[in-house]
């Protein structure tokens, strides 16, 4: 009777068993077999915060600080967590309104609901201050830490250039960027990207589910820190550029100034120019479609971009080939008849450098003529594709018709144009053109066109008497300061020195002679070399100078480019650049009326439709 | 004769105590308050807990063991008077009214319910001249069993209140007819399917009636009046229930179990649409991001961040799985059923019926509580807040249960001498 029943107690055993079981196969499929739960998990418990590094600093030769950065607050969302949030009280504390938290909202949510991506971004540090205390109240928002640039002079924006959010492409093309970060967009900030940017961060806090952080995950095992951004010594010399810049006030045009023996870029301006200042920040957008619809264009860089006729600047490169090739001699002389080509009043020269000094068109037309038609062939329709070809491997030895490999981006550069045969060909047909085709460029009209940056690279190759070094705009790079080797190579044109002592020799007249076409350039005590041009074209001529100094061991090329100003080189380009040089090699410009004359004065020939950027501080 | 206490059962008792108290640690651990003894936090109030537990457990083999049984029915009658004091002084503690307040402590006497009847019942069952086959017999073993259970489930308690099915298993041991079980299991499975297919419901009808035809004119050989009209009863008694289900679903059972059964169904969805949705998420996140070994002690990121609610009490279960990943929680599953395995087995060493009964009880109680608390927590089951023996925190059933055990125990001890 006692034990009635006991096989029962199996069924019992069998029962605790099999709940067991199940929940021991359970386990298994939720712990061992299923990693989604473990990623949910880490999604919601952890929070990685990128760390963003300091963007490297920009300095000028001398040591100068151009750019710093400046911290801002982006807001973050993880719109799956804001769950119960008070909308109205959040809007209230933060100062928008619905409608915007709402566009937010969904801005985020698009991105997506279960990672984190800006809510209000570039927060300033005041702006910050005013909520930080209240955040903790609203789940699903924390804050990032972000730089942004900032410049004390309002200088060398083109060059530097200017950072922007990626976009999807930037993404796609390099894992190092997410959503929201920011890129060198333009000058050396893109060209030297990867040396700026430096290395992220990544700190996993782990947060509780009030999304309050509630320490560190693993005591930072998984953390990494960021390497700040490498500096950039840059070659510009602040003053300089700030004094040339200030010369193009009211101009359209721009001014190269390079150090002959090194290549090293002392100043580039563009005008007209913005302020650095107005493109960072969350006015940015606003000023940048400002100043993409401006229809002079301040966001160009006109001394890479813009190709131009370099009109009579180009003849000193014309003669040095002359006299290399042999067809003339350095006192070949030529009649100044102006039947062929027109020319200002002067006496005919009677040697290279008297042509160089008046900047003789029918002298330049007989050279080029005999550069073309050295009478290899008989015909001309041979002989002058012979002599083209020849004529324009030495223009390319010059650093003319093609990209000048400067250290900005290489999308911002213009190659110019030095005509091939095959050009012609297409144009007139095979053998039916000749030098009576093709005469104007002898006097840098014509299909020649060349960029600004290749004008002071041409004043830099007479500097030098022969060779040229790759302008370029950074010294050192980098925490460990890396040179910049690649940029310090000869380029050598492979015409011989003396000729370049020639037309040293006449630029030099040019500016001390009587006769000379750019007086307004001479400074007492400075030995400027210089050589005018008036490029004419569509609308007023452009006012174009080149020039070097002093004669011997030059420690400065510079060349002006003028657009549209009435009255040629001599006129404009040559005192302005007069000035550059005795800012540069003497400190300070002693010629203060002539300063104020040339900063006041706007000899450009208005656009059609100019609209004036007003600039708006951020 | 009296003979030493069960060593295999006092062990596991004490292991998983041990390992309760160090995820209880582990749930409410706080940089600022790292003192294991503390009684403003959770692990130092527990700690104060196990040793009363244990004075209590050494009391309790020291006295003894006949007074429980020649004592059962009034400690039976006390425990309904407290309960139903509660049902008039009781505090309101998350929705159920089932707390006496004493000073700062509080005191639940529906814990101390669960052994009271245990004993109750034992005692009746063992009664020399009891015929279990006549009606006024099993309606007074019912009523031993449902008068707590009603009470306590007016104290809005259901979860505890449900743990009064476990005493199913010892009437099934001393010879009930496992029909009952049986009809428990369809019943619970027509009401589960039923919900899941929803308007369809007229499928499982279609089933059902396929099955009993397929019975009566299929498998069976000898067909007799009776089995017809059993069959046609059956099948009857089974589509009642079924149109019946909604009825029941929406007019008996509160919003939140309606709420915490969809949520099991993946009727609704568990990550936002509710709390309890929310509850069952976030724990099934926690013990499935355990992995094989677990995230370790004091490292969990779920339960230490405080997303899963209730993690000291009802889902302590998510700490283990989280910090001592699927070995951790296996071993401890396997305690269990270890525990429970040697519990059956002492009860069936037993001399005397009442002790028997007793032990089974015990074992019931424990696995009944076993089974929802892990079930809730693996999401098998709708979310009924009740305790893991020894484990969960609180007082109140920490003591119950080792009340509980160690009468057991003590009998066992003397188990050679009975009445």
């Amino acid at each position: 009777m006692r034990n009635q029943y006991q096989e029962r107690s199996t069924v019992i055993r069998i029962i605790f068993l099999t709940v067991g079981i199940i929940f021991i196969v359970r386990l298994a499929f939720m712990q061992v077999f299923d990693s989604e739960y473990r990623r949910q998990a880490d999604r919601q418990a952890l929070r990685p915060i990128t760390q963003f590094p300091a963007r490297g600093l920009i300095y000028d030769r001398n040591g100068e600080l151009l750019v710093y950065n400046e911290a801002v607050y982006d807001l973050m969302v993880i719109p799956r967590m804001t769950k119960g949030l008070d909308t109205n009280m959040f809007c209230r504390v933060m100062g928008i309104t619905r409608d915007e938290f709402d566009a937010r909202m969904r801005k985020a949510c698009k991105y997506s609901t279960y990672s984190a991506s800006p809510f209000m971004k570039q927060v300033s540090k005041e702006e910050y201050g005013s909520w930080e205390n209240s955040l903790y109240k609203f789940r699903g928002f924390y804050v990032q830490q972000r730089t942004l640039r900032v410049y004390d002079k309002p200088i060398a924006a083109h060059v530097l250039g200017y950072v922007g959010e990626v976009d999807q492409s930037e993404i796609d093309a390099d894992k190092f960027y997410k959503q929201g970060d920011y890129i060198g967009k333009s000058g050396l900030e893109k060209s030297y990207e990867e040396v700026l940017r430096g290395i992220k961060g990544k700190r996993i806090m782990q947060v509780d589910v009030h999304n309050r952080e509630i320490g560190s995950y693993m005591n930072g095992a998984y953390d990494t820190m960021a390497v700040e951004g490498g500096n950039l010594y840059t070659t510009l010399d602040a003053s300089l550029q700030e004094y040339a810049e200030g010369l193009m006030a009211n101009k359209r045009g721009c001014i190269v100034a390079i150090e002959p023996s090194t290549g090293e870029v002392l100043a580039m301006v563009s005008a007209p120019g913005y302020d650095p200042n107005l493109l960072v920040g969350r006015v940015r957008g606003e000023n940048y479609q400002m100043l993409l619809q401006d229809i002079s264009r301040p966001l160009l860089n006109r001394a890479l971009i813009e190709h131009y006729p370099p009109g009579s600047i180009f003849k000193v490169a014309q003669a040095v080939t002359a006299l290399q090739l042999g067809v003339i001699t350095p006192n070949s002389g030529f009649v100044c008849d102006k039947s062929l080509v027109g020319c200002h009043n002067h006496p005919s020269a009677r040697s290279v450098q008297e042509a160089i000094k008046m900047s003789c068109n029918p002298y330049f037309y007989q050279v080029y003529r005999r550069v073309i038609q050295q009478g290899k062939y008989k015909s001309i329709y041979k002989d002058s594709p012979y002599g083209l070809t020849v004529w324009r491997d030495y223009m390319l030895r010059f650093g003319f018709g093609q990209k000048m490999g400067i250290d900005l981006p290489a999308s911002g550069i213009t190659p110019g144009f030095i005509p091939d045969t095959a050009f012609y060909n297409k144009r007139y047909g095979r053998e039916r053109w000749a030098f009576s085709t093709i005469y104007s460029n002898s006097i840098g009209q014509g299909e020649v066109t060349v960029v600004p940056i290749q004008m002071a690279n041409l004043a830099c190759i007479v500097a030098n008497r022969g060779y040229y070094i790759t302008p370029h705009l950074v010294r050192y790079y980098g925490p460990d300061s890396v040179r910049n080797e690649e940029f310090y190579t000869k380029h050598e044109t492979g015409i011989n020195k003396a000729y370049f002592d020639i037309a040293a020799n006449g630029m030099y007249d040019v500016v001390h002679v009587a006769g000379g076409t750019a007086r307004r350039a001479n400074i007492p005590d400075i030995d400027i070399c210089g050589k005018t041009g008036t490029a004419q074209n569509i609308g007023e001529d452009h006012s174009v100078f080149i020039c070097f100094a002093p004669k011997e061991k030059p420690k400065i090329a510079v060349a002006v480019y003028v657009e549209n100003a009435r009255g040629g080189g001599g006129y404009w380009a040559a005192p302005i650049a007069s000035l550059v040089i005795e800012k540069y090699i003497r400190g300070e410009v002693t010629r203060k009326d002539v300063e104020k004359m040339y900063r006041e004065a706007a000899p450009c020939q208005k656009l059609p439709l100019t609209r004036v950027a007003k600039k708006k501080k951020k | 004769m009296e003979t030493k206490i069960d060593w295999v059962t006092l062990l596991l008792y004490a292991a998983i105590l041990v390992f309760g108290w160090m995820n209880i640690y582990a749930a409410c651990y706080d940089e600022a308050h790292t003192a294991i003894l503390d009684l403003h936090t959770m692990h130092g109030k527990q700690l104060l807990w196990i040793g009363i537990s244990v004075v209590i457990a050494l009391i309790i083999t020291h006295i003894d063991p006949h007074i429980f049984s020649s004592m059962s029915y009034l400690i039976y009658l006390v425990v309904i008077g407290l309960l139903v004091v509660v049902l008039f002084v009781g505090t309101v503690t998350k929705g159920g009214l089932s707390w006496i307040d004493f000073g700062s402590f509080k005191f639940q006497p529906s814990e101390f319910a669960k052994f009271a009847t245990a004993l109750a019942l034992g005692k009746y069952m063992s009664s020399l001249d009891l015929d279990y086959r006549q009606l006024r017999t099993k309606l007074i073993a019912w009523g031993l069993i449902l008068l707590p259970a009603g009470i306590i489930i007016l104290q809005h308690d259901t979860g505890s209140a449900l743990v009064f099915a476990s005493f199913l298993l010892p009437l099934y041991r001393e010879g009930m007819s496992p029909r009952i079980l049986i009809v428990g299991l369809v019943a619970v499975v027509l009401f589960v399917v039923t919900l899941l297919l929803g308007k369809y419901k007229l499928i499982l009808v279609g089933v059902l009636a396929a099955i009993a035809l397929l019975y009566l004119f299929g498998w069976l050989n000898k067909r007799t009046r009776k089995h017809y009209i059993w069959v046609t009863a059956v099948f009857a008694a089974c589509t009642l229930f079924i149109f019946s289900v909604d009825f029941a679903f929406e007019k008996v059972l509160q919003p939140h179990q309606r709420d915490r059964i969809y949520v099991l169904l993946g009727k609704t969805d568990e990550k936002t649409n509710s709390t309890t949705g929310y509850n069952v998420y976030q724990s099934k996140i926690a013990i499935g991001s355990g992995g094989v070994f677990g995230k370790g002690f004091l490292k969990g990121t779920i339960t230490k961040a405080d997303f899963v609610p209730e993690q000291e009490t009802d889902f302590i279960f998510c700490t283990v799985g989280e910090e001592w990943g699927f070995v951790g929680s296996t071993l401890l599953i396997l305690a269990y059923i270890g525990l429970l395995f040697r519990l059956v087995t002492l009860a069936e060493r037993q001399y005397s019926k009442f002790s028997r009964i007793y032990g089974y009880s015990v074992a019931s109680i424990l696995f009944l509580h076993l089974f929802i608390n892990i079930g809730m927590a693996l999401g098998l089951l709708p979310v009924i807040g009740i305790p893991l023996p020894f484990f969960s925190y609180g007082g109140s059933s920490l003591m119950a249960f080792t009340i509980l055990l160690f009468i057991f125990l003590r009998q066992d001890q003397e188990r050679t001498n009975p009445i």
